[in-house]
């Protein structure tokens, strides 16, 4: 494994507001892969926003370490030494982490245009080339249009656009999104994902996505993780995460961004459900990848003998992998219904009896 | 027109346009005041202001001792009412400009009297902008003065010509005790011609031209204020 873009170690963020201590990030570590779609989630309040400020130093860490590309933005050691990067240096490193904003943070009295090129003042290159590359960043955000208008006659997705061209400004390896897309709505806010997507696939763009929409995450995201009070709660790929969650926060969290919970509400709720006959079990098969290809329901019939009237049925893709959920109603005589919910084990199907036979 | 203009206002007519006591002169000594006095005193002020703003708690450079420094002068010198400043500032404004009568002389006091008020009012129009979009701006990895100018001064801009609108009234209102030290201007003429030789007409006069000086300076205000807000 090649050495990651970001890593954060050890961090924690302390406030001491009035003499009271708010430990607004503790004993966080991330490790963020080059080109990765890195999503942190958590509700407000979680320090989502305060860790990733440690990332290009807006926030100083009270201790830990902050390296960017195998060097130390900042280190401070249990013993006390500071190691830190600082004055024109930082501002120099801070040109190569994009950032973007959940209330956009453009200038109001400055154009679209005059936006992008804020963010060039520091660039010594001929104000001709500047220009030529403000229009060229104006195209990729499907602004070009727009380049002499001001901030208050766009749209909020089009803001979101402008701010994304001006962090993008400065040719960037990492982009920070920090609650990026929460001001936005579905429709808008997907199109910004799509185009960090993008933007991610066409330029290898590391992204660091904050967030406390799970969909978002959901869309676009490589890595996940989960934040509460401070703390990284449980972290690792998407597809693991949503699969196979582990903290309950989690599980709440993926219950917001799939309709699941309230179908299996709904169906457990119905009368069919309700007065399940003695030999009817009432389950849910979740899979993954693969086995999702074979015909499951077909061979549960043709092998065991045992029906299955399907309730509820979902597919989702993350990361290009199908991950489904059925609801069904399975009937058939005790002992082939064993056989066959060890053959679905068996396919790495994992079966979840919520009422009926064995529950 | 003319006879019962110089029959109803006889001390307005009086007083000529010309001369050392002249109307023409006292509107000119109030605008050269007012004018020089913003120049001195509005950069001090807008020093100041800023200082207060980038060095203040939520302030891209917080430094607690500059801040209280700062925070302390400015409050000093607006405690103290300003025909008393004239006074009190007498010795160094000899030692500044050589004398301290005359309108010259005035210029110290009303730009010593001015800044403060001017400087608190710059740090509001100041801390109004959006401190997210100071953060962008360090994100982008801007420099202090890009921040300052680019940032703070541009994005308040529109504030910052209310707030200077507001502060150039008030000048013009403190440009009217300057006749205490003999700088002349409408104040003087005022009081000195109108009031204390019972010359209502004059009195009226002089008011109804600091009227219009102030009705020009708040409309142009406005109107500048409006052009250059895009929010």
């Amino acid at each position: 494994m090649t050495a990651p873009i970001i890593s954060l170690k050890d961090i924690d963020v302390t406030f001491t507001p009035k003499g009271k201590t708010i430990h607004a990030v503790q004993d966080v570590s991330i490790d963020v892969q080059k080109g990765d779609i890195y999503g942190i989630v958590g509700y407000s309040g979680a320090g989502k926003s305060t860790l990733v400020r440690t990332v290009n130093l807006l926030q100083e860490p009270t201790s830990g370490s902050v390296t960017i590309n195998g060097e130390t933005f900042f280190s401070k050691t249990d013993n006390g030494a500071t190691q830190k990067i600082k004055g024109k240096e930082l501002k120099e490193k801070r040109r190569k982490i994009g950032m973007i904003f959940q209330h956009f943070n453009l200038l109001n009295e400055r154009t679209v245009e005059e936006n992008v090129l804020f963010a060039l003042e520091n660039n010594k290159e001929k104000e001709k080339i500047k220009k030529e590359k403000v229009a060229e960043l104006l195209e990729l955000v499907d602004l070009s249009d727009r380049a002499k208008q001001y901030p208050s006659q766009l749209s909020g997705g089009q803001k979101q656009r402008v701010a994304i061209a001006r962090a993008l400004a400065n040719d960037p390896e990492i982009l920070i999104s920090d609650e990026a897309t929460s001001a936005l709505d579905p429709k808008t806010t997907r199109q910004i994902l799509d185009l960090l997507k993008k933007l991610n696939k066409e330029y290898g763009l590391t992204v660091l996505l904050i967030t406390h929409e799970m969909e978002a995450v959901k869309a676009i995201a490589d890595k996940v993780a989960v934040m509460q009070n401070g703390r990284v709660l449980e972290k690792g790929s998407t597809l693991d995460i949503f699969t196979k969650p582990q903290a309950e926060l989690t599980k709440e969290f993926i219950a917001t961004a799939t309709n699941q919970d309230q179908a299996i509400q709904a169906i457990t709720d119905s009368e069919t459900v309700k007065n399940l006959p003695a030999d009817q079990t009432f389950a849910e098969l979740k899979y993954t990848g693969n086995s999702t290809n074979k015909p499951l329901i077909t061979s549960l019939y043709e092998q065991f003998g045992v029906v299955a009237n399907i309730l509820y049925g979902n597919i989702e893709v993350l990361q290009g992998t199908e991950v489904g959920s059925l609801l069904v109603i399975l009937s058939s005589e005790k002992d082939n219904l064993d056989d066959a919910l060890a053959f679905l084990a068996s396919q790495n199907v994992s079966v979840n009896i919520l009422k009926g036979a064995q529950a | 027109m003319s006879t019962w203009f110089s029959e109803t206002f006889p001390n307005v007519v009086y007083q000529g346009w010309g001369g050392d006591t002249g109307w023409g002169t006292a509107i000119f000594q109030t605008l050269f005041m007012t004018f020089w006095s913003a120049v001195f005193g509005g950069l001090l002020g807008l020093i100041f202001g800023v200082g207060l703003v980038v060095t203040g708690p939520k302030g891209i450079t917080p430094n607690k001792t500059l801040f209280w420094i700062l925070d302390k002068i400015v409050s000093v010198f607006r405690a103290v009412p300003f025909v008393i400043l004239l006074a009190f500032i007498a010795p160094f404004t000899k030692a500044l400009v050589g004398t301290q009568i005359g309108i010259n002389a005035a210029l110290v006091p009303l730009s010593l009297g001015v800044f403060p008020f001017y400087a608190r009012q710059i740090q509001v129009a100041l801390s109004e902008v959006d401190s997210g979009i100071v953060e962008a701006a360090q994100a982008v990895g801007a420099s202090f003065s890009q921040i300052v100018f680019g940032v703070y001064i541009k994005e308040g801009r529109s504030e910052i010509i209310r707030v200077s609108t507001v502060t150039l009234i008030s000048l013009i209102g403190l440009t009217a005790m300057a006749g205490a030290i003999g700088a002349g201007g409408i104040g003087n003429m005022a009081v000195a011609y109108g009031y204390n030789r019972f010359a209502n007409d004059t009195t009226l006069f002089a008011t109804l031209i600091v009227l219009i000086m102030v009705l020009i300076v708040q409309v142009t205000g406005d109107w500048l204020a409006r052009k250059y807000n895009h929010k």
